[in-house]
């Protein structure tokens, strides 16, 4: 430290009245502050990263890194079938090839993309210096690492899953599946879960304790709210997938037949507890993506959101429906009648949360004047394409329709409309319009409205015509059809499509590693958008706010006053942050957050040489563990106190650490 | 070979005289003409929809707003008509779960009483259809293709010997998935005699895309004359070279996985020779019956259809030759 801290016993808010600090003042405030949350240095440094920008930043560019991978073996599929009795792939690897695609799509990217995207904005949305529980954060990264470099190794040593994304046992058993190839599903599984659950937990505790005072609950922004409906999602859903690929991986490892019919283990409830994941996991892709449609229909219409509270509440009425609907994807399995009727109603039911948020956006659109650019663009081939989706969902939920279409192209379409057109669009959007902010530079505008109409025209051009596949009876899932069932041409058909996503995949990634370098600097707010984190420069220092701000109103930046009134009394010798309350972001304490740490690197290897080794061995469990504790051990050892601060909080009658009011 | 295989078949459901021979979109009995029927509702009306949706935001994106936008009044209206737009979704779903509701009571159960009852039975990666309501000794065994008299209700039960499989023939029935341990019933039923393609729906290993069977729906006198002919066995071998193709067959690999009725091979791994020369399709739907593919399929079956669970039997040329000749009479 360059120089002991000033004392402050108390949290207070400044005023109108009190003086302003002095530039000298603040760039002596920004150099302790950056001192002390700096970001560790050199190879081992790497390692000990705990920032939720650094850490943030890694999970999206790796996310990516298994899109672009996903991307390519779904390239290779499309080869396979763009003619009849191909022999480009046979089924041993095509097989491999579809489940690999599945399980990348949507455990390696797109569940940690969209968190990713949490992890890297929430905190900046809210006003805090780091997202809670950062060294959670920091392992989390390295277990979904973990989890997919696991995955591509046994891909590329011929032993990838073949049986699926959901696997169904027997299938996927140990009698009808020998080797290793469904333990690597179950473990891949275990490794994305663990992750996806960390983040979870620190997005709401961040997003519960960590907002800037001021921020009550009509003021939080829209994605954040998703991001919260999300976290809790994935608390509820995960758990039961755990479940499941962990009762296969017991019955594949030490023969529990948990699932084996033989025996009277039961099949059927393998499929419930996957899809009571199965199906609100396509919402926790896509209610994050609800979120930046929000948060960027705002910012190019400059306008107040609206229908903001119809919003949040359409986001947790689809987080809770979106739990009562997972039969629907077994209404082929023989289920009594009047259960399926409920599942059916449920379904469609699900609709009219979404319906709102589609009506109250194209309202907004259509009372501002929206400029089109590249952001907007894919929020409105977004819209184009997911109403499209969600009408082909509408279908699927009819039970006798659902029979003739269910396993087939068709649903292999209505999947890709939902979560490409209502997940990855506004992925994309939101990515060249939070660009700006993670990196200080803009991406180029004319080739991102190329890009778009790249990827829009080459999306619908690959899976409309997949609808029509289907009920002309074309399954999913085979790796080759006979040139007399009609289904050549829209099969070259959709494979042309691909190609034109090939290209525009190669644009994106152009435009974003072109912009590193030759990008317009973006300056603090481009887009002059309306949430906190454009109220910070670009890229955002390490501590994020010089001073923690106060908010005023929904639209944070938009509805500063001129004072900017600003949280002050906050250390900046040590990583101080403001604890508040859930409801109305009162602060409730400080607290004091963790410095950067190599164990929780070392924890996450022991954790996944645990999870590996238990492929191979039940004595993983004995050898295994022993090392997850010492890590832990290490991670969690007490450290000492931070000086006077803690002898602060605890001498009797010390003053209240806690501002008194802030409305005073 | 692919293409001239796809043309024989392709010729075979041609001549049965219908358009899609696996398309939910050609129906041919009650279920699949009531399933499509509802789609079309569905399709229209879920169009209509998207149409203006995309309407409303095309005017949304071209408009230029008006100060009334802002104003208290402004927002107030806007706000009624997207409650107003709420409730008529709604209303909409309604309409459409009660008529999915309606449509689907009707495929629980037919309408009438069930003139015979079949077995469909799963096996990586080929079907058995196995006819209940003939007496044990007359067993009716006939994999990968299921015969049907046109216009009576067929009760089916559904079941599987390994991994879970789904049974879909898009022209007459929705999916049924054969579940081991699990027996379900479901129904089919044909009101236009002809050939139709059913395909295995649920992913079931390797040779998931190669597991496909031919319902074959003919009127009923015919269906009953194919009946009898199915309870009789193979018949005796009547030349030489047909009676060392049948020692071959008995003597060889071939015996430990399939039947022939009337001769010693009585294993169940493998589909059921008996009338093997009689069906329209080998290895379930992947070639046309000729002997040239059946000398192939002996021989090579892994290049035919990898991962298959027939073994390749290699054999001297005179010897597959004989059991060619012997097969042929399987009919």
């Amino acid at each position: 430290m360059s120089e002991p801290a000033e004392p402050r016993a108390r949290l207070v808010v400044e005023r109108p009245d009190a003086p302003r600090p002095t530039d000298a003042e603040l760039a002596r405030e920004h150099q302790r502050l950056s001192e002390t949350w700096r970001v560790p240095k050199g190879v081992l440094g790497w390692f000990m990263v705990v920032d939720h920008r650094s850490v943030g930043m890694r999970y999206l560019v790796t996310a990516f890194g298994f899109f672009i991978a996903a991307g390519i073996l779904a390239a290779l599929m499309r080869i396979q079938l763009a003619f009849p009795e191909n022999t480009f792939l046979g089924p041993d690897k095509y097989n491999q090839i579809f489940t690999t695609h599945g399980l990348t799509m949507m455990f390696l990217f797109a569940v940690p993309v969209m968190e990713a995207m949490g992890v890297y904005l929430v905190p900046l949305m809210v006003g805090a210096r780091n997202i809670a529980f950062p060294r959670l954060n920091a392992y989390s990264y390295y277990m979904f690492l973990f989890g997919g470099i696991f995955l591509f190794t046994a891909l590329l040593t011929n032993t990838g899953p073949d049986t699926g994304w959901f696997s169904y046992p027997p299938l996927s058993g140990p009698e009808y599946t020998p080797g290793k190839r469904a333990d690597v599903f179950a473990q891949l599984v275990t490794f994305t879960e663990v992750a996806a659950l960390a983040i979870a937990v620190e997005l709401v505790t961040t997003i519960f304790k960590l907002r800037a005072p001021g921020m009550t609950l009509n003021r939080i922004p829209l994605f954040v709210w998703a991001m919260l409906v999300t976290s809790f999602m994935v608390i509820f859903a995960m758990p039961a997938v755990v479940t499941s690929s962990t009762f296969l991986l017991l019955d594949r490892l030490v023969g529990t037949h948990f699932l084996n019919p033989a025996v009277g283990g039961d099949p059927i409830l393998y499929q419930h507890l996957f899809w009571f994941f199965g199906h609100p996991e396509v919402y926790i892709i896509f209610i994050p993506a609800l979120g930046m449609v929000s948060m960027i229909i705002t910012t190019f219409t400059q306008r107040p959101t609206f229908g903001y509270i119809a919003l949040v509440l359409s986001l947790f009425a689809t987080g809770f429906i979106g739990f009562s609907v997972w039969v629907h994807h077994m209404f082929a399995t023989g289920l009594p009648q009047m259960g399926l009727t409920f599942f059916t109603v449920a379904s469609m039911l699900i609709t009219i949360p979404t319906g709102v948020q589609i009506f109250c956006w194209i309202a907004a659109l259509w009372k501002g004047r929206p400029q089109f650019a590249t952001p907007l663009l894919f929020v409105i081939g977004f819209i184009v394409i997911f109403v499209f989706g969600g009408l082909s969902g509408v279908t699927l939920a009819a039970l006798p329709l659902d029979l003739q279409v269910h396993d087939t192209f068709y649903v292999v379409a209505h999947f890709h409309y939902v979560l490409i057109g209502g997940a990855v669009f506004p992925l994309i959007g939101g990515i060249y319009y939070w660009y700006p902010k993670m990196t200080g530079r803009m991406m180029n505008e004319t080739l991102g409205k190329a890009n778009f109409w790249t990827l829009f025209v080459g999306f619908n051009v690959t899976f409309f015509p997949m609808h029509q596949l289907g009920l002309m009876g074309m399954p999913r899932r085979v790796y080759t059809y006979p040139a007399y069932m009609g289904w050549n041409t829209l099969n070259l058909i959709s494979s042309l499509g691909a190609l034109l996503l090939v290209v525009g995949g190669v644009m994106l990634v152009y435009n974003l590693v072109h912009g590193l370098r030759a990008g317009a600097p973006a300056g603090e707010n481009p887009w002059h958008a309306d949430s906190l984190e454009w109220a910070t420069s670009s890229p955002p220092p390490v501590y994020n706010f010089l001073e923690v701000p106060i908010v005023e109103g929904r639209h944070a930046v938009w509805e500063r006053s001129p004072d900017r009134p600003v949280v002050t009394g906050l250390r900046s010798d040590i990583r101080e942050v403001l604890v508040t309350d859930v409801m109305d972001a009162e602060p409730a304490h400080r607290d004091q957050f963790p410095e950067p740490s190599i164990w929780p690197f070392l924890a996450s290897v022991a954790t996944g040489a645990f999870f590996v080794a238990s492929i191979f061995t039940p004595w993983a469990v004995v050898y295994g563990l022993p090392p997850i504790g010492l890590t832990l051990i290490g991670w969690f050892w007490p450290k000492k106190p931070a000086g006077e601060h803690v002898a602060e909080m605890m001498a009797p009658g010390a003053p209240d650490p806690v501002a008194p009011d802030l409305h005073a | 070979m692919g293409r001239a295989r796809a043309i024989a078949i392709g010729l075979a459901l041609a001549a049965a005289g219908c358009g899609g021979v696996q398309s939910a979109l050609n129906p041919a009995g009650p279920q699949a003409s009531a399933i499509a029927a509802l789609t079309w509702r569905f399709f229209i009306l879920c169009g209509v929809i998207y149409v203006l949706v995309i309407a409303a935001l095309i005017w949304a994106l071209a408009r230029r707003p008006t100060p009334r936008d802002e104003t208290a009044e402004g927002q107030r209206r806007l706000g009624r008509i997207i409650a107003g737009l709420t409730v008529l979704t709604t209303a909409i779903l309604v309409v459409l779960a009660v008529s999915s509701v309606v449509a689907g009571r009707g495929l629980i159960s037919p309408s009438g009483p069930g003139a015979i009852t079949i077995n469909a039975i799963g096996h990586q990666w080929w079907w058995e259809f196995e006819y209940q309501d003939v007496s044990a000794n007359e067993w009716v065994n006939s994999p990968n293709e299921l015969h049907i008299p046109v216009g009576v209700p067929i009760v089916i039960k559904a079941m599987s010997r390994d991994v879970i499989h789904s049974l879909w023939v898009p022209n007459l029935i929705g999916k049924r998935d054969l579940i081991p341990g699990i027996v379900t019933h479901t129904w089919i039923q044909a009101d236009t005699p002809g050939v139709y393609r059913g395909q295995c729906a649920e992913f079931c290993g390797h040779q998931h895309a190669h597991m496909a069977f031919l319902v074959v729906a003919e009127p009923r006198d015919r269906f009953e004359t194919w009946l009898q002919r199915q309870r009789r066995g193979a018949p005796q071998p009547s030349t030489p070279e047909q009676q060392r193709g049948h020692d071959v067959f008995m003597t060889g690999p071939c015996v430990m996985c399939h039947t022939i009725r009337g001769t010693s091979a009585a294993s169940n791994i493998g589909p059921d020779l008996t009338h093997v020369y009689g069906r329209q399709t080998i290895a379930a739907g992947t070639l046309p019956t000729t002997r040239g593919h059946l000398a192939g399929w002996i021989s090579d079956s892994q290049s035919i259809k990898p991962g298959n669970r027939m073994p390749p039997v290699p054999m001297s040329g005179e010897d597959l030759q004989a059991l060619l000749a012997y097969l042929e009479t399987l009919r």
